[in-house]
């Protein structure tokens, strides 16, 4: 008896079937989940590691960094440049702040290290540039976002 | 004594650039008619150095570089890295921190054998299981994102603990993917376990013994399917593993058929362990104390833990300064692809393909 319905399982397909069927049952719109992507921007998680950003004080526009250097130490890669002076109290000034893109693995260690939440990675994943200078970000870009690509006829 | 145009032996290179070979893996296969008569595996493609790395970066900097060898199990790698710079300190992770791992790692062992699962699929022939375990596995990055901030080489953990602290929602969403998770597995087993043409692909296709996997340091998923009930977590348990219940899948005749079977049902003992650790999360805090500057003592230490793949392993060799001496890491993929000869001998070209999926390697843990 078992061999027969064995038989009948394998001469009729079932096991095929099966898996048809389960294939069809994700046709339903409902089981679709494609991304749109460049239409719809997913939403990044609210840690999401992305382009980092040297925030600046919201009222003062003043810079936040204290150009501590913590960050250069912390960087795996070594990546990241801090250009500073002494002011008359003594007293670090930032000047420049460079950021290699294109080295960067986007670890997070530099964001842990920054004592002032200065330096952060934000959620902004589109990196691509044209150029490989395009990838180190100078402190006006990290300031205020990448620049608008300039489009020439 | 036959001549070469007698012995009808043909060499036919696979890969590097293979699909089914999962990274730059090229194997010369040694052929009579469409037997394998040898293989042998050139490795090398996707050397970085990163043990050298290891030796100029800091203990805190090279975590990060770890999650780049095993790329498809990154949060594991990185655990194995933290447990063994924790165990050359003397310092051990907070129980919470020890909790919240044990729950990523599991993830991960589950993200892990659901690429596998799909790619292995993929090269058998079946093309729908491979959009199911994304999506499935696409649940799990999407915790992983919540969590660090990264979905795929994460650094989620630090040396002593955790840098991130669980997100709000965090025991929510694990929840929910335990719950949702057993049914797809179900709907993977009904798919593929019992179809024909899966069945005669894998059955009686590359044969392994327990004493083969013994010689050639074969562990993991690979090992149980021979028969024997080796799990890193059980004989040597690490992160509070004493604590969970859960049963090792062993498979009897060491095919790759079993080796299938046994990694569905780790995922499916990964979902138990994970339901059984977000029930006992408790409060405190999630890094140990001094762990400011990671200075350990001169000494050395190995410690394994079961990572996807098999037993990833850590030693460790320090000078008392804040970099390592020496990182040597003991890599399942390396070990595991050891076996190709063994079971890839005598088989068919086309069964090459799937033996090489069932070992389950990464390329960027197999060269480092």
């Amino acid at each position: 008896m078992k061999t027969v319905i064995e038989f009948l399982k394998k001469a009729l397909l079932l096991d095929l079937l099966e898996g048809l069927w389960i294939t069809f049952r994700h046709q339903h719109p409902k089981n679709i989940y494609t991304e749109q992507y460049p239409l719809t921007r997913p939403a990044v998680a609210e840690r999401y590691r992305g382009a980092p950003r040297l925030n600046i004080h919201p009222v003062t526009n003043e810079t936040l960094c204290i150009a501590c250097d913590l960050c250069k130490i912390a960087c795996p890669e070594n990546l990241i440049v801090v250009g500073f002076v002494r002011d008359e109290k003594k007293r670090k000034q930032l000047t420049t702040f460079t950021y290699d893109l294109s080295r960067c693995m986007f670890c997070g260690l530099c964001e842990d290290a920054c004592p002032v939440d200065a330096l952060e990675l934000t959620q902004d994943f589109e990196l691509a540039s044209y150029t490989r200078g395009g990838q180190i970000w100078d402190r006006q870009m990290l300031e205020e976002g990448p620049r608008p690509t300039e489009y020439r006829q | 004594m036959t001549t070469a145009f007698e012995s009808n032996e043909l060499v036919l290179n696979m890969g590097p650039q293979h699909p089914s070979t999962h990274g730059v893996l090229r194997v010369i296969l040694k052929l009579d008619g469409e037997r394998v008569t040898g293989t042998e595996c050139v490795i090398g493609y996707l050397h970085r150095g990163v043990e050298k790395i290891a030796e100029n970066r800091t203990y805190a900097m090279f975590a990060p570089y770890v999650d780049r060898m095993d790329y498809v199990s990154a949060v594991s790698n990185g655990l194995g890295y933290c447990l063994a710079v924790e165990k050359l300190m003397g310092v051990t992770a907070p129980e919470r921190a020890q909790v919240a791992r044990v729950i990523l790692t599991e993830l991960n062992r589950i993200a892990s054998h659901l690429l596998w699962l799909g790619t292995h699929a993929l090269d058998i022939g079946a093309i729908t299981p491979l959009f199911y375990t994304m999506r499935e596995r696409e649940e799990v990055l999407k915790i992983f994102e919540n969590y660090c901030g990264a979905r795929l080489t994460t650094h989620a953990f630090r040396i002593g603990g955790l840098q991130y602290q669980l997100y709000a929602g965090f025991e929510e969403e694990v929840r929910a993917f335990c719950a949702m998770f057993p049914g797809k597995i179900d709907e993977y087993d009904r798919l593929l376990t019992g179809n024909r043409i899966w069945r005669d692909r894998l059955e009686g296709v590359g044969l392994l013994t327990v004493d083969e996997c013994k010689q050639l340091g074969v562990t993991g998923p690979m090992l149980r399917a021979s028969g024997l009930a080796w799990d890193v977590r059980r004989a040597m348990p690490y992160s509070g593993y004493q604590n969970y219940e859960f049963e090792i899948p062993t498979g009897t005749r060491g095919d790759t058929l079993d080796r299938y079977l046994v990694r569905i049902e780790e995922m499916r003992q990964s979902v138990r362990i994970i339901e059984q650790a977000v029930a006992r999360i408790p409060e405190g805090p999630i890094v140990a104390r001094g762990m400011k500057v990671i200075k350990p003592p001169i000494g050395e230490a190995y410690l394994p833990i079961e990572a996807p793949k098999g037993e990833l392993g850590y030693f460790i060799v320090s000078d008392g300064t804040i970099h390592p001496y020496r990182v040597r890491v003991r890599p399942p993929s390396f070990l595991n692809l050891q076996a190709l000869d063994n079971m890839a001998r005598g088989a068919l070209v086309a069964d090459v393909v799937a033996i090489i999926g069932s070992i389950d390697c990464v390329m960027g843990e197999v060269d480092r």
